[in-house]
């Protein structure tokens, strides 16, 4: 078995324009993805908005420099992630296929073991 | 020596090299779960049987002989290395991964089973990049070099060494696995396959640049993958169909260009000089593949090959059947260059104007934008109106447009009959 880290991203803007309906749909498309899923997830969580992000870089002094806003700015923005176990990549799509993204989509990542 | 002489030798090696690389590869990987090693395994195998089919004469079997000595070896380096020099993970299969049923050989050495159904669809995995996976099969199932695939492909061999490189760790790291797939994923995956040797056949058939129309390596090794996948899957309609479409669209190989070096098209083409063996075989295939309803778009593409190879003259072409296997091709798999192809037939079947009105219809499609065809069949449309003045502008697109030294010079001609 191996895990896989299944990253949500979505355009927040579809959202923001969405009723208050929408997002209890989407609340309950987790909730049931999270039920259907329960022996394969490891872990998950929803992120506040891109918005609300700090950036931390090494700058050509060696000085950190914090800047307010995501590492990098793209029209689909990381909203949140989960960590699933699977036998194979195949098995992992299955699941991350699931996962519920109307706004977007999701990238799958192996996680890396060290021995 | 009482074995066989080197050279008969020396032919059988290449000639297993060039059949059964992928039957002992896979069946290697099989032992190992790890390509690189099977790799050399395999390759050492073979450089054995140069000096020992020499001596003990040739096996009546050179792929199971082949598998033996390689599995030999790799169950060898596996006992010498600790599982702690690995970099990578080893490749999932059956074995381990729960769920998978798909039917495992006896397992003995000496009989292995038919492994490269699952090495092929490792290398055409949709989580590849589209040419890793040309680049994986071409070297993993047709044994070629990382040489001979990057000078294939037109680029440098480090560039190609670093795109096997990176798909094989992707294959390990992210447990890409060495399994035929669930029945319910099986018609995407098995479309994946096939748009891989699909892939290879075009790119050979009309090369993209250089001197040659034809590259007959990639369109026979698009050959070799189809001929091998057709008993792996027989009852699949679209292997039988992509097989059928290379095999009579390969059949015009000999006439397709003059013996000046210039492009003939099909109207031009000496027909007694097409293969017949090819043909009739690919006839056979196209009948069976197209009783699945609805036919697949390999299976319509033979068919209308099919209607080439049976008209006696370009004259007498079935051009009306043509058309109507197109608008079945359209329906199923809808794309402006095959609406550019029906638009052609259209031209043939009601005259040039009629061919002419479907063409413009496409003027302007973005996918058709920088594609040498639609100018030059436009231009040929026109000519034959009598509308020169335009034939003479949109022959002139379609030179500006096209690579191919053998079709560059097609057009010039034209433009030259035309008067510039």
């Amino acid at each position: 078995m191996a895990q896989y880290l299944v990253l949500i991203y979505e355009d927040e803007a579809g959202f923001e324009t969405s009723g208050q309906e929408v997002g209890e749909q989407v609340m309950a498309a987790h909730t049931a993805f999270g039920d259907r899923n329960q022996a394969a997830i490891r872990g998950g969580n929803a992120l506040q908005s891109v918005s609300t992000a700090t950036s931390i870089r090494q700058d050509s002094n060696g000085n950190m420099s914090v800047t307010d806003g995501p590492f990098a700015e793209t029209k689909e923005a990381l909203g949140g992630y989960y960590i699933i176990e699977a036998a194979d990549l195949d098995e992992a799509l299955e699941i991350a296929k699931q996962v519920p993204a109307r706004f977007g989509g999701v990238e799958v990542r192996p996680i890396r073991v060290f021995d | 020596m009482g074995g066989p002489p080197a050279e008969a030798v020396a032919a059988a090696v290449a000639d297993a090299h060039r059949h059964e690389w992928g039957y002992v590869l896979a069946a290697t990987v099989r032992v190992t779960r790890d390509i690189d090693l099977a790799e050399e395994c395999v390759q050492d195998a073979y450089a054995k049987a140069l000096t020992r089919w020499r001596s003990e004469g040739l096996p009546t079997r050179p792929a199971a002989w082949l598998t033996t000595v390689a599995r030999h070896r790799a169950l060898d380096e596996l006992r010498r290395r600790s599982t702690l020099e690995r970099r990578l993970p080893l490749l999932v299969d059956d074995d381990l991964a729960p769920g998978g049923g798909g039917d495992r050989g006896p397992g003995q050495p000496d009989e292995p089973g038919d492994d490269r159904l699952r090495l092929v669809f490792t290398c055409c995995h949709p989580a590849l990049a589209p040419e890793a996976q040309v680049a994986l099969t071409l070297r993993l199932l047709c044994g070629l070099t990382t040489g001979e695939v990057a000078r294939a492909f037109l680029v440098s061999e480090p560039t190609m060494a670093a795109r096997i490189t990176r798909a094989k760790k992707k294959i390990a790291a992210a447990r890409i696995p060495y399994r035929v797939p669930a029945p319910s994923e099986l018609p995407a995956r098995i479309d994946a396959v096939l748009t891989v040797v699909h892939l290879l056949f075009t790119t050979g058939h009309t090369a993209p640049r250089g001197p040659g129309l034809v590259r007959n390596d990639l369109v026979e090794r698009a050959l070799d993958l189809a001929r091998m996948l057709r008993p792996l899957l027989p009852d699949d309609a679209d292997v039988a169909g992509l097989l059928a479409l290379i095999l009579i669209t390969d059949s015009r190989r000999a006439t397709r260009v003059g013996a000046d070096g210039r492009l003939l098209l099909l109207h031009e083409q000496d027909r007694r000089r097409w293969d017949g063996a090819a043909i009739a075989e690919g006839l056979g295939l196209v009948g069976e593949a197209l009783q699945r309803r609805p036919p697949g778009r390999f299976a319509l593409q033979a068919a209308i090959a099919a209607v080439h190879a049976e008209a006696p003259t370009w004259e007498a072409t079935d051009w009306p059947r043509i058309v109507g296997l197109y608008d079945q091709l359209c329906a199923t798999w809808p794309s402006p260059v095959v609406a550019l192809n029906r638009a052609v037939a259209v031209g043939m079947a009601d005259g040039p104007l009629a061919g002419l009105v479907e063409l413009d219809l496409l003027v302007g499609e973005p996918q058709l934008r920088g594609y040498s065809y639609l100018p030059a069949a436009r231009a040929d449309f026109l000519r034959r109106l009598g509308r020169l003045t335009e034939a003479h502008a949109a022959y002139e697109e379609a030179l500006a447009l096209t690579g191919n030294e053998v079709e560059r010079e097609y057009l010039a001609g034209r433009l030259d009959e035309i008067g510039r």
